[in-house]
This record gives C-alpha cells, structure tokens and sequence, in this order.
C-alpha cells in the first residue's frame, strides 16, 4: 500500500537548511497536495520522497518500509514533472515503455500495457512521434502514461499543469482527479496554486519555511484555519485580519465572503465602509473597502458604486480570533464581548 | 516617399554586396580544391605550362593509376583507415564516460580531475613526441602502427564539448532516467548519447579529420614504409628528386583529401545542429 512517512526529517543544502525537522504522514490511496509558496520546501520534500535527494537527517518510510538507501527506481514510485522531462529522441511509445524495459517485463507484456494506457489517455495515434511534434497537453498525457504504466504505489507531480494554459489546465485537473478515483492509489501532488491545491486534493499538506502549518481536509483548512498565515494563504481575496484593536493583541479575522452589506439578526459588529475599488467577475463583486480599521476586502453580489458609503456586518459566528502569536485563539463569550465593546461606536 | 525610395535602392545594394561577398568567399575556399582536381588530370606539361590553364585541355585520369604505381599507396590508405577509426573507436569509449561523469556526477576532485584535462589540452604536440618516441623504443613497439593510436586516444577537447552539451541536457530528464531505474550506463547510452549526437558527430568529425591529416607525428614514429600513412605517402610523391610530377601530387592529394570530404558531405547537418543545440521545452 501506499502509505508515505518522513520521520525527523532535516535537509541542508550546504549551509542552508531548508527543512529543520519535518515529520510527515501521507494516508494510503490520499490524494495529497503539499502548497505553499516558493522555498517553502514543498519541492524539496517530494524529491526527498523520490529519492533524487537525500536527506540529511531523518528516516523516511513508504508502505512501511524505510527507502532511505533505496535508488529512486527502486522505490516503487512514479513521477510527474513539471517540465514533462520526456526523453527528447525517443517516441512516444519507447518513452512510455523505457522504465518497464528497464524493470525486465518481457516484450509482450510491455507492448499491452503500454496500448492500454495510451487507450486511457487517448495517445494511441500518437504513438511512433516523438515528444517535439506534440503539444503541450500531449506531452503532459505522454509524463502521466509514463508514470501509470509503471502501477507505482506512489503518483508524484511537481506543478505538472503549470506549463499548461488555463483551459487545458482546468480540464487536466478534472481528469487527474478522475484518474486518482480510478486507480485508487496514493497521490502527492506539489503546487504553489491555492485554487489547485483546494480542487484537488482530500488532504492538504501547507507548508512554510520548512514547516507544515496545518494538514487537513480542504474544508477543514478553510473553516477552520490553525493560524494567520493559514487563514490568508487560503481564499481570493485573502481573509481580513484586523490587528490594533483587541487588547493584548489578538486579532480579528473574517472572509471577504462573510460581510454582509444587509442587516442580520444573528449577533454581529458593525463597520462603517466607504467603497474605494470595485471588480466586477460577473457573478460576484470584489470590493475593497476603506475603513476605519484599514482596508477591508468583500466579495458579494450587493451592487454598489465607487465612493459610496455603508455599513457593513460580519456575523460573529463567522468570526476568527487570533492571539499575537498569530495562532488561533477560541472564541469563548468572554472574548464575544470584548469583541462587542472593541467595536461599539 | 523620397526616403522611401532611397530605403528601397539601399536595400537593394546591401543585398546585391551580400551575394557579391558571398561569392567571393567561395571562391576563396573552393578554388584551391578546384586547382586541385583540374591539375590531377592534366598531362604534365600542361601542369608546368604559364600562364596556367583554367580547364584542361585533355584529361588524363591515368595519372591516379600512375600514384597507385609510383608509391604503395593502397598500403598507405589502408594504414591510415586502420589508424583513424582506431583513434576515433578509442577515444569515443574514453570521451563519452569521463564527458558524463563531469558533468552529471558530484565527487571529490571533479574540479582537479577537468583541470587536469583542460591542462592536456594546452600541451604542444611537439613537446611529446621525443620522450613518447622513446617510450615506444624502450617496450620495442616502434615498428608497428600503435604509436600512431595509442598516444591520441584521450581528447581533452572532444571530453570538454561533450562535458558542455551534456550539461545542457534538462537534470529533469536524468531524473525521470534514474525513476525509470535506468543504471548509469543505460542513462548514457539511451538517454544522454542520442540527445548529443550532433556533438558526437562533430567531435567524431574533427578527431578523424586530425588524426587523418597528420603529418608530423606518423613521420617521426614511422621508419618502415609499410606503416606510413597516406599524408607521408602523399608527401614522398614531392620528394622525388627529378622534376616535380605536379599532376601526379594532386592526384595523391586527391586521394588523400577525398575520403574527409564524403565523411563531411554526410555529417555536415549534424555538424550545424550541434552548434545552434537548444533542449525541448
């Protein structure tokens, strides 16, 4: 099976340590994607997995067994890359079937696994070309054949749809999740891409500088966010934080998606707003907002234009509190009326 | 429109220099070979005759059979066959490991081991040959074609382009080699030597065409007749000592310089392609 650990795990490049001390469990059959923004260690954490890098300290372990002196062709393991790194002289077919040759299938067997992936993949008539006479889709098609006709216990993907238009990318998104359904196995997919991250995965894994801030479900992560930096990286526009107006301070944070331009009857606080921009997507509004607290973002359908004034509500229930370690604190009714009082008028 | 029509005369007279230019060029460089193959097959005195002719009057092929009786030189052709692949075998086999080892490997003394080899390649030829003549003495090896093999199978220049070229080579693709579990010579043979190609050929090119032209070191290894190559062949034409046969040495030199011609005819585009290389995207 394809459970995935990395027990105290420390990588160093040189002087620089990338990743301190990482400890990382990947459930069986997940689809797990490791975001976060660029030198995070997200990249680094998945070639460690691979084995194209070792770590310099730490143990890591894949369906039990510890693959630290393992070679990355040994491990059981496919990867997609960003870039496709498909073998530029060989067709498309001899790029498919190079691992399986090298894993010693006989001919037969390579020949009518490699049909049947192309079928699924819909690479069939492409078969005798080579990688620079595809498109770029293609060529992604080709790296996810290449890895799923190896039936590794572990997909990999590093940013695979970055290279990709945003039509084709949504379309290979779908797909990819269709493909994690139907081969049921574990998938570890890298982004930088929020969007990607919360589509796609049933966990995520967010990392920063080295660190997991939070593992959860998509849901869970957006609800219920363990800190600042976690509440912020998730959602378009970023959550509202307002930070010099609770004692000792905490902070308040709300989603640009939880302010209302109408009046509620739940308990709420009030903000006196005057429109400074507005972008209009169609189906929704994104405004920001002058305040008296700052600049407050809002995503609604409420029309409203440049320069108009209002009073805005954000119910408490869909309030967050942080302490000033940016860590997430608990909304008790104590802090419910501190709350209240901070922003009585 | 006056400054349109100036744009339009000037264009035209920068294209007219540029084909003018170009033909000179080539003349500069086909006229010799020409001069060449119009004089193997002229009778001698109208090689000797002045002013010279542009086309000759009759033509005498008889005078390649004539090179071929004046002096052994299928025996000469042969040695330099067997002394050029051999070369070019050899040095391929050395090349290709030390190329990829430089440039996709790490271990300590990478830095010193490239220098070392940068180094060979500043060391004159002629500086060699007297301590390397009597190596070749001392283990009795002299009188056969090896000292003209075994001191140019390493090629610092060929190990250094090949080293270049194969770092161009997307670390992606090694990647997704190593993930394959392709051992390291799979990864060079299948992977990395198709994607150099263009660079094998060049390299393969210029150390056939410089072992074949070699004229000085075959001279001073060689005594006997029988193991000389084809350029000392081709030179003993010239030192008869009656009049100078003129048709009769280019004929030789025909011979001598046909055979680099039909290797470069054929690799000639992948000569090109290896000097504009760019990996796919």
């Amino acid at each position: 099976m394809g459970t995935i650990q990395l027990k105290n795990v420390k990588k160093q490049f040189d002087k620089d340590v990338v990743i301190e001390n990482l400890n990382l469990e990947i459930a069986d059959g997940s689809f797990t994607v490791l975001v976060g923004p660029s030198g995070c260690g997200k990249s680094t954490t998945l070639r460690m997995i691979t084995g194209l890098d070792d770590p310099t300290e730490g143990e890591i372990y894949i369906d039990g067994q510890k693959v630290n002196d393992i070679t990355p062709g040994k491990r059981d393991i496919a990867m997609v890359f960003q870039n496709y790194a498909l073998y530029p002289t060989m067709t498309v077919r001899q790029n498919i079937s190079f691992g399986l040759e090298n894993k010693k299938i006989p001919k037969k067997e390579r020949e009518r696994r490699v049909k049947e992936i192309c079928e699924i993949v819909g690479l069939t008539e492409y078969l005798d070309r080579k990688p620079a006479k595809l498109s770029g889709g293609q060529r992604q098609r080709v790296a996810l054949a290449r890895a799923m006709v190896k039936q590794p216990k572990v997909f990999l993907m590093d940013e695979p749809l970055s290279n990709l238009d945003a039509k084709l990318r949504a379309q290979m998104r779908v797909e990819l999740i269709e493909l994690h359904k139907r081969l049921g196995t574990t998938f570890v997919y890298v982004t930088h891409d929020q969007t990607e991250a919360m589509s796609m995965a049933d966990t995520i894994v967010l990392m920063k500088d080295g660190e997991i801030v939070q593992q959860s479900s998509p849901r869970e992560l957006y609800n219920n966010p363990n800190n600042v930096y976690a509440a912020q990286f998730i959602g378009t526009p970023q959550m509202n934080v307002l930070r010099d107006m609770l004692p000792d301070g905490k902070m308040l944070g709300f989603r640009p998606e939880k302010l209302y331009f109408h009046e509620t009857d739940d308990p709420h606080i009030t903000i006196k707003v005057q429109v400074a921009t507005k972008e209009m997507l169609g189906s929704e509004i994104i405004y920001s907002l002058n305040s008296k607290y700052g600049t407050l973002m809002a995503k609604t359908d409420y029309e409203l234009d440049t320069g108009a004034e209002a009073s805005v509500c954000v119910p408490l229930s869909s309030v967050y509190l942080f302490d000033s370690n940016e860590k997430r604190a608990e909304l008790d009714d104590k802090e419910v009326e501190v709350i209240k009082a901070s922003f009585a008028e | 429109m006056q400054t349109y029509d100036r744009d339009i005369i000037i264009n035209k007279i920068v294209r007219v220099l540029n084909v003018l230019l170009k033909a000179i060029v080539i003349v500069i460089f086909i006229f010799p070979f020409y001069w060449m193959v119009v004089t193997s097959v002229k009778d001698l005195a109208e090689a000797l005759q002045f002013p010279p002719t542009l086309i000759p009057a009759s033509l005498h092929w008889e005078n390649y059979t004539h090179v071929f009786e004046v002096v052994p030189i299928t025996q000469y052709f042969r040695n330099s066959v067997i002394v050029s692949v051999t070369v070019l075998v050899l040095q391929y086999l050395i090349i290709v490991p030390a190329a990829y080892s430089l440039s996709r490997h790490k271990y300590r003394g990478k830095k010193l081991f490239f220098g070392l080899v940068l180094l060979g390649q500043m060391i004159p030829q002629q500086i060699t040959f007297l301590p390397v003549y009597f190596m070749f003495s001392k283990v009795k090896l002299l009188n056969t074609l090896l000292p003209l093999i075994l001191p140019f199978i390493s090629n610092p220049f060929g190990i250094f382009m090949l080293r270049q070229y194969f770092m161009q080579i997307p670390q992606e693709v090694i990647e997704a080699a190593k993930l394959d579990d392709a051992s390291n010579m799979k990864i060079m043979f299948r992977v990395m030597m198709p994607m150099a190609k263009p660079a094998l050929v060049t390299i393969g090119l210029l150390s056939f065409i410089s072992t074949w032209n070699n004229y000085f070191w075959p001279l001073i290894m060689t005594s006997s007749e029988s193991l000389r190559t084809l350029p000392v062949g081709v030179a003993a034409l010239k030192s008869s000592e009656t009049l100078q046969m003129w048709n009769i040495i280019m004929a030789g030199n025909v011979v001598l310089v046909l055979p680099i011609l039909i290797v470069y005819i054929i690799a000639s585009k992948k000569i090109r392609n290896s000097f504009t290389y760019s990996g796919i995207k």
